[in-house]
This record gives structure tokens, sequence and C-alpha cells, in this order.
């Protein structure tokens, strides 16, 4: 019963609560910068117009792909909230994944295209270790299951996993495109492959690629969130305090790193994650 | 709902001696911080709401910027920047150039100047939002306006 | 009634080969073919009903076979011959030596070593012999199908090879026959007789087109083949010298006892198996095996020859539970899985991408064998269901594709889903299913990455390793496939020179694929479990229904929500406009204007990181890794088992 609460309240509440994480994000970049910067409800209103521009068609099949996309970035959230296998979450997410790369490689355009072969480079730089966290979680709990694994008692489970914490923290700059890996796209006006993946999309079409990253951000906080929790209330506020600050770190990296190339991305990224989950992986084995 | 809360700027360089472009890019760097407008420069046509253009229309490009043009959704405005963009300023009688922007699109909003002053231009921007939601009003009322204007 | 139809099944795919043989008139032929599969299909789907209303039990049968059993020798010997023959013709004498010395000490164990065997049921059909007998029927037979119109087109568009289609058709029975005695047999003195029948067949079907590549390859799968097949002569002759027994069940039983000797002869088997399912360092002949016509690739990498490696691996799964055996074949398949997806991201041949695909899944199907634990044992065995149909499928449409588009590059399949719609959404559903979320493929991924984690320390965490890493490289080869298919450039349909038999064949994989994906909870529970039951005992469920079954609804998702939204969105009023390119597009998005005022093509391409997968760069030291593991660890067992 729990569980279908929460699943629907994150239905309903991701997309304002990741709307107001974005403003946030926008808000803090601006005054690292020494600027006023937007208002936090900035996103929205860009949301907003998006909705109400004229629709534009580059191809017949790429609004449904991105729709479907959204919806499956939804699914998999759902999934997770209501607290079902954690390997199950990570496949749907990547079958959504997959869903992007077809609308941006249906359209044959050169930027598009281009961005969605980096898309897919990165798919492949995160993808070892978003499972090698499930994994992970899988040897500190004994169970897949993201509500037995949020139910644990004991110490929360980052103590044992610090070293997936790191890389999943590190393949999380990915995930939310920000700056040193915002190879395939990414929301600031780097301009290299023009708008990579989203170069052809337009009005609502690009509304469903804002709305999904929300429910994605909602996610991926959520996981984070899962490594401190241990049933208690205490835990909650933790790992609520925990996912922020990562957000923190998320917008201190995009804003104190340059971009980076995508062999080096794909490089790092394997390296952190053989380094750190791979010892912290081989660390648990031997204490089982 | 207002438009003007989000617009989305694409710049193109028509044949400008470059000073306005500095000018443009000098506006949309921190120091004038347009971004508490909700502006951002995005480089692509299908992403924005205003088109900024530096430079007088020449045969070569005139083509390229009706593409463009065309590919940002409705409503939009565009904003000439810079007296060249304007009316082709001192190129205006050679050759190969046909004149201002708006020899080749309607243009809404003229910024003077060579080169144009980051001042102004933010004010121009400023300007061609209230059109914005000028045409955007017309937009949702008038079904011929969807045809594009 | 199940004794009198065994032989009916493995015996009448060899009549229909003999009749394909002496018919020269194309049309007689194909219909001989068509009611030849039709009839086999029937056969086995009457084997399998008549043995499911029996009590669905395990039959054990032919207990006394004296004359069978000398028939068989001789037409080893005969096999033997025809090897020596072929290879000395070719003056390939070493490949003749490994042909005699086997089959000689095979004959001399059995007739003159005087060795008192226990008699015992020389045939058994439990469920998993029933999977395998509908996948090599089913699959088996509708690649014999497609065979017909394909080879047709095949040498319309080849000239150059001379045409031995009455050579060729009648080869692909003559393998499902084999096939069928391979599975079903549990003496293994039987089973080697129908083992190497596969491998001298797989040989000849190589080296169809004759060219001189083609020859070297099919010798290259030859050497390989037999070099396996001395282990298993070898594990055959130590097994039964030390027992007393050759049946296949024994030898499983005391492996899983832990015999010493037992476990050295499973270790010279998986040997075998290791070769016949092109694991490294043995892939080199599959690789080389996409020479010959598709149909015969569809044949080797789907329902047959490769599946009877991991077939016998399955069988031999408990008994390398937890032991050095078990550790080789695991570390040879989590290194196969991984380093065939790196090699796979490096190529744009069509055909050599699904090779390498197959040796990678066959890697992982291995792994799953070597841990040995009830769950990777469910996970390989739907990892053999699903990888037979989706390959088979794959294999036949790039076949298609090839002969309409003249060209099986993953570059020239640009934009595919406009010119050829068909063969592009069968294409894309097999892609699909080899590792998209709600397929089967990957959920079988799933519950060997599960089971991996509890399958040892070290040897677990290596093997998560490989399959995360894995995983995340056959990600990248698929999808970028399959975001060349659906480009829209607007190009003109071409014509489509595919056959009707063709199509029945393509659109039955099509359907069986989605059917077995909704059906897997069904599957797992009524099938999957009761195998698992009789090979360890009580097993609790790896996926449990309610993941399977929100699996099932995401796949209705997959397949439903595209469409519906497709079908939502066609109201709503859009405006056409051109994709961007910086200003310059021509006009039809396939052209853009160059520096010279000129129009240009526009090319995209995907990308291939040779200089990061390549197979110079990924093959050699693969190959040493899993030499070095084959000969260490063998090396061990057996010096453990002997000493």
């Amino acid at each position: 019963m729990m569980r279908i609460v929460l699943c629907v309240v994150y239905l309903i509440a991701a997309p304002f609560v990741g709307c107001l994480l974005d403003g946030c994000d926008r808000k803090i970049t601006a005054r690292m910068q020494g600027r006023q910067g937007p208002s936090v409800y900035q996103p929205w209103w860009d949301l907003q117009k998006l909705l109400a521009k004229e629709r534009l068609m580059v191809n017949p099949s790429q609004f449904y792909l991105m729709a479907s996309y959204t919806v499956f970035v939804v699914i998999s959230g759902a999934l997770f909230f209501c607290g079902s296998d954690l390997l199950l979450v990570f496949f749907a997410l990547t079958t959504s994944e997959m869903f992007m790369v077809l609308a941006a490689s249906t359209t044959s355009s050169p930027y598009s295209s281009m961005g969605a072969n980096r898309e897919l480079i990165q798919m492949t730089s995160s993808e070892p270790m978003v499972l090698l966290t499930a994994v992970g979680l899988y040897l500190a709990t004994g169970t897949f299951s993201v509500a037995e694994t949020a139910a644990m008692g004991g110490l929360p489970i980052i103590c044992k996993l610090p070293g997936f914490f790191i890389g999943f923290v590190f393949i999380l700059t990915i995930k939310m495109r920000k700056s040193p890996f915002d190879v395939s796209t990414s929301h600031h006006a780097h301009q290299e492959m023009v708008k990579g993946v989203t170069t052809e999309m337009s009005g609502a079409t690009l509304a469903c690629e804002t709305i999904a990253n929300w429910y994605e951000h909602v996610m991926l906080m959520g996981i984070i969130g899962l490594f401190c929790l241990n049933g208690t209330v205490w835990s909650m506020l933790l790992a609520i305090v925990v996912a922020l600050a990562v957000y923190f770190l998320e917008v201190l990296i995009d804003n104190t790193s340059a971009r980076v190339k995508w062999q080096t991305m794909f490089k790092l990224a394997w390296g952190v994650t053989i380094v750190c989950a791979g010892v912290n992986l081989f660390v648990l084995q031997m204490l089982r | 709902m207002k438009l003007s809360r989000s617009p989305w700027l694409i710049h193109y360089d028509c044949s400008s001696c470059n000073g306005c472009d500095i000018e443009v890019l000098a506006a949309t760097m921190p120091r004038y911080d347009v971004e508490r407008f909700g502006i951002i420069n995005t480089g692509d046509p299908m992403h924005a709401d205003i088109l900024l253009t530096t430079g007088g229309c020449n045969h070569q490009n005139a083509p390229v910027l009706k593409q463009i043009y065309e590919q940002m959704p409705n409503p939009k405005v565009v904003v000439a920047v810079g007296t060249c963009a304007c009316t082709g300023g001192v190129f205006k009688d050679c050759y190969n150039i046909l004149g201002g922007t708006d020899t080749v699109i309607p243009v809404d909003v003229y910024v003077t100047g060579c080169a144009a002053r980051p001042e102004s231009i933010i004010d121009g921007v400023v300007q061609a939002l209230a059109i914005l939601d000028q045409k955007y009003e017309a937009y949702t009322t008038d079904p011929k306006a969807k045809e594009g204007n | 009634m199940i004794a009198n139809l065994v032989p009916v099944l493995i015996l009448f795919p060899f009549l229909v080969a003999a009749a394909t043989a002496l018919i020269k008139e194309d049309q007689l032929r194909g219909c001989v073919i068509y009611t030849g599969s039709a009839v086999t299909i029937v056969a086995a789907l009457t084997l399998v009903a008549q043995w499911a209303l029996g009590g669905a039990q395990t039959v054990e049968l032919y207990v006394e076979t004296g004359t069978v059993d000398h028939i068989i020798l001789a037409c080893e010997l005969l096999l033997m011959c025809l090897v020596i023959f072929l290879s000395c013709a070719h003056g390939k004498f070493p490949i003749a030596m490994l042909s005699a010395v086997q089959t000689l000490g095979v004959v001399w164990f059995e007739v003159l070593s005087g060795v008192e065997l226990e008699e015992k049921a020389h045939m058994v059909i439990d469920r998993f012999t029933i999977i395998m007998v509908l996948i090599v029927a089913c699959v088996g037979c509708l690649i014999a199908t497609y065979a017909v119109g394909y080879m047709r087109g095949y040498h319309q568009h080849h000239t150059e090879f001379a045409d031995r289609r009455s050579f060729f058709l009648p080869l692909l029975f003559v393998f499902i026959g084999a096939m069928f005695g391979l599975v079903l047999s549990a003496n293994m003195a039987w089973m080697y007789f129908f083992w190497e029948i596969t491998s001298v067949i797989s040989f000849l079907l190589i080296g169809y087109t004759q060219t001189e590549e083609a020859v070297t390859n099919s010798f290259r799968a030859l050497w390989m083949n037999l070099l396996g097949g001395l282990g298993y002569a070898a594990g055959i002759i130590w097994f039964g010298w030390t027992y007393g027994t050759i049946d296949l069940y024994d030898l499983v039983a005391s492996g899983s006892a832990g015999e010493a000797v037992a476990i050295g002869c499973v270790a010279l088997l998986a040997f075998a198996a290791l070769t016949k399912s092109a694991q490294l360092p043995f892939s080199q002949w599959l690789l080389g095996a996409m020479v010959a016509p598709t149909p015969s690739s569809a044949l080797l990498h789907s329902a047959t020859m490769v599946k009877a490696g991991v077939y016998l691996l399955l069988r031999l799964a408990p008994a390398m539970h937890g032991n050095l055996a078990g550790y080789m074949v695991a570390f040879i398949g989590g290194l196969t899985f991984f380093s065939a997806s790196l090699m796979a991201i490096s190529t744009s041949d069509g055909k050599r991408v699904l090779a390498f695909s197959t040796i990678s899944n066959l890697g992982l199907i291995t792994a799953c064998a070597g841990v040995g634990s009830a769950e990777t044992v469910w996970a390989g065995l739907f990892l053999i269901v699903f990888h037979a149909v989706s390959k088979s499928m794959l294999f036949q449409c790039i076949g298609a594709i090839e002969n309409t588009t003249h060209s099986r590059d993953v570059e020239s399949m640009h934009g595919l889903i406009q010119r050829q719609p068909k063969l592009a959404t069968i294409m894309i559903i097999g892609i699909c299913g080899m590792f998209l979320a709600p397929f089967g493929m990957l959920i079988s991924k799933w519950a060997a990455l599960k089971s991996f984690v509890e399958a040892g320390r070290i040897f677990g965490t290596l093997l998560v390793l490989m399959v995360c890493f894995g995983s995340a490289t056959t990600l990248l080869y698929w999808s970028k496939w399959l975001s060349k298919l659906v480009a829209i450039n607007h190009t003109k349909p071409q014509k489509d020179i595919t056959e009707q038999g063709e199509y029945l064949s393509l659109f039955l994989h099509a359907a069986a694929m989605v059917l077995i994906c909704l059906c897997f909870p069904v599957l797992s529970g009524k099938l999957m479990q009761p195998i698992l039951e009789t090979m360890y005992g009580a097993v609790d469920p790896t996926i449990s229904t309610g993941n399977l079954i929100i699996m099932v609804v995401l796949l209705a998702c997959v397949l439903v929500l595209p469409a519906l939204l497709a079908t939502l969105s066609k109201k709503v009023q859009r405006r056409e406009v051109l994709n961007y390119m910086a200003g310059i597009n021509t006009g039809d998005n396939n052209h853009f204007i160059d520096t010279m005022g000129n129009d240009k093509e526009l090319q995209l391409s995907a990308w291939y990181l040779e200089n990061w997968f390549g197979e110079n760069k990924v093959m050699k030291p693969s190959l040493i890794a899993a030499v070095a593991i084959i000969v260490l660890m063998l090396g061990v067992i057996l010096g453990g088992a002997l000493v």
C-alpha cells in the first residue's frame, strides 16, 4: 500500500520537484558566475512556452518516439518508487534511452545523428556502473528489491558501498548531461553539435524531453537516497540531505569543469567503474 | 501564458564585419546576465523564438537566412542588430548586397549602431518580447496566423 | 509408440535429403523440401504430444541395441574415410590423422578393448530434449524452406559460383537429422557419432562455393571441431574404462559427486563443447563460416551446430558446479562474451556482426553452464531458446536484404525502413529481441547476472564484471545498427525480390519470438522449472513471477505504445520543415550546398571505433588469454585426475 502511494506521489510530484531542482540549478549556477540569474520558476515557464509553440515536423516518427521515451522514463521511475527490482528499473531506463536515440537518428540529420552516436557512447560509458550499482546493493543487502533495501536495518549501506557511491556519482554527471560529459547534448548553450540529439526537436517534442529529464533526475536522486536509507526516519532525512548535496556537487562540477572529449569520458568512466566499483565489489565478495 | 518569459535566441551572421557579432556575444555573457529575463542563446532555429541578425544580406546567404527563419516555430520575432542589418549600411551599394535583413525576411525590431552597443541590443530584445506576446495572442486567436507570418 | 516415432524423426530428414539429392528439377525439389519440412515438424510435434500425453515423464528408450550399435560404428568408419579422403585430397594430412585417431580409438574401445559396458537406455527423452527437438524441428525446417527461395536468388545474384544446390539442400536435412539424434542420445558413443556428423556436414556446407577462401575456412572449421571430437573421444574412453558405462547421465551423476576422474572426463567433454560452440580460442571457424550461403550460416548459428555445444554444456552443468572444470568453462564463456561483443562494435559487415553476437551470446550461455547452479541453468535454457529463434530470423533477414539490395553492410542499411519496410521491420524485431529490455534475451541476462553474484568470491566478481561491461558493449553494437535501420531520408522504396517462402519463414519466426516473450512466465513455470527440479531437486525461481509479469507488461508497452502514440499524434496539425543543416539544406534533406556552391550528398555513418575495439587489437590478447586458461586449467584438472 505504502509502495503504491509512493509511486503515485512520484508520478504526480516528480515533474514539479524536478522542475524546481532544475530552477535551483540555474539560480545556483548564475550565482556561482556572479550573476543574478533567472527565477527558480524559469524551467516551468520554458516548458509552458514549448508546449504553446507551433508544432513542427521534421520527420513523422520523431514525436511519438520521443513521447515513448518519456513514458518509459516515467515507467522506470514508477517501478523504482514502488520498490521493485533495481535491475529491472535500470533495464527499463536503458530501453527508454533507446527510444531517444532512435528519435534522434530517425531524422537522418547530421547534427542529430552525431548526437545519437555520442549518446550511445555515453550509454556505453555509464552502463557498466549502472548495472554494478544494482549488484553492489545486492551484495550489501542480499536483495535486488528496492523496497527491501530501503527497509533494511543496520548501518546505511553507503558505509559498505563507498566505491559504488563514488562511481555512481561519477556517472551521474554523464546521466544528467552536466558540462564535462555533455557530449551528446546539454542544457547549456554549448554549440559544438548545435544541440546534439535534440537538434531537430521543437515545441512539444522538446517539452517531452524536458519532462522526461525531470522524472529521470528525481529517480536518480532517489537512487542516491537509497544508499542512505535504513528504514528509520533520520535516515530519510539523511537521504534527502545527501541527495541534495550530490545535486549541488553536480552543479559545482558543471561550473568548474570545462567539457571533455568523448574519448576521455569513455576512458574515465570505465576506469572509475573498474577502480571504485570493482575494488569495492571484490572487497565485499571477500568479506561475505 | 506569456511567451516573453522564456525567449530563446538564435544569432545569424549574414555578412557582418564581426563588430556587431562580438557585441551580440558580449551581451549574452555573464556581464549583462540576460538569463535573468530567461533569455538563452540556443544556436538552433528549432528551439529559438527570436532571431538576431547582423550584417547586410547578400545573394549567397539570403536563402540560408530564409531557411533558418522557416525552421523556427511560430510565433517568432526577428531583431536586426546594427546598421548593416537594418539597411545594408555602408555596404548598401555593393554589387553583391541585397540590403538589410528586411529584404529577405520580415523584421520586427531594428537596433541601430555601428557597432550596436550591448545595452541597445538587450533593449531591442526586450522590445521584441512585447511583440512576441502580441504575436502569440494573434497566433492563438487567429487561425490564419498559424499558417505563418 | 514413442519408441517407434524416434527413429522416424531421426531417419526421415535423411530420407528427405536423399530425395532432394536425386531430384534435379527445381520446382519439384522445392515441393519435396516444403513437404519434408512440414512432415518433420509434424513428426516432432507428434513426438512432443505423445510424450506429453504419456505424462510428460522422462522416457528411457532402447536398452538392447546390438545391430544398431554396429551400424553406427560402420557409419563412423565411413565418415572417417570421407574425412581422410577429402583432407588428403587437399593435402591436409594432420586433419586426416586427427580424424583417424579419434574414430579408431572409439571403435577399438567399443569392439576390441574387451571392456564390458553396462547396458543402459541409449536414448532418453525429458523436457530439455523436448525443447531442443522443438527448436531443431521448427527453426531448422523453417530455414530449409527459406533456403529454397534464397538459393534461387543467390545463384541469380552470384553467377560466378557453380550451382550445386542438389548438394547443398540435402545437407541441410542431414544436419537436422543428426541434431535430432544428438539431442535424443543418452549414450555418449551414439552422441559422438551424431556429433561427428555435424562437424563434417558443417565442413561441407562452409566449403560450398569452393573458392580458395571457402576451402581454407572449411578446413579450419574441420580441424577445430575434430580437435574437440578428439577431446570427446578421449572423455568417452576414459570414463568407460574407469566406470564401465558410457551413459551421459552416469557421467553427470559421478561428476556431481565430485569424483576426480569423472570431472576430468567432464572437462574433456566440455572442451569438445567449447570448440563446437565457437568459444575462444576456437571462434575463428564460425567467423570463417560466413563465406557460405546464408541458410547454412543461419543453421550453424541458430538451431544446430553451435547449439549442440551449449546443449552438452548445460547437460553437464550440475557436474561442473563449483569445481575447476566449471571455472574453466565459465571463464572462457565470460571472456568470450566480453571480447566478442567488443569486436562486434568495430565490424560493419552485417553477417560478421551477427557472427560475433552469436559467439558472444554463446559465451554467456557457456558461462551460465560453467557456474552450473540451478539459476544459471535456467538462464542458459532461456538464452538457448531465444537465441535460436532470433538469430535464425536475423540471418534469414540479412540474407534476404543482401539478395535484394546487393549489400549486407550495416552502412548500406541506412534508411532501410523506407526502402524495404517489411524486411526492416523484421530486422528491428530481431535486433530488439537480442538486447532490449523486456525481450527474452535480456531477462535471461538479468537472471545470469543475479546468479553470477552468488557464484563465488574471485570467480563471481570477475564474471559479474565481464557481464556488466559486456552488456554495455552489446548495447552499443546493436543500437547503432538499429538507429541505421530507422533513419528516414526520403529515398524511394526498392523492388523486393524476397520470395513468399522466405517471408513465411521470417514472419513465423517474428511471431514465434513475440509469442515466446509474452508466454515467458508460463514457459518458466511449466517447462524450465521442472527441468531444474530433475537436475537439481527443488529450486526457487530465479526471477519471481511478479517481476516476469512486469516484464511482459513492459513488452506489451514497447509493442503497443509507439503505435498508439503514433496514431494519436497523427491528428495534430504540424508544419513540415527541413532538417537543420546550418541553413544549407538543398531541400530534400539528403544534400547540402558545399563551399563551391554545388550540391553535395550527405553521408552519415555510424561509429565503429576501430582504433579502440578493432579485431586486430582485441583478437590476439583474447586468444592468448583463452589458450592460457584452457591449457592451464585443463592441465591441472587432468593431471589431478590421473595422479
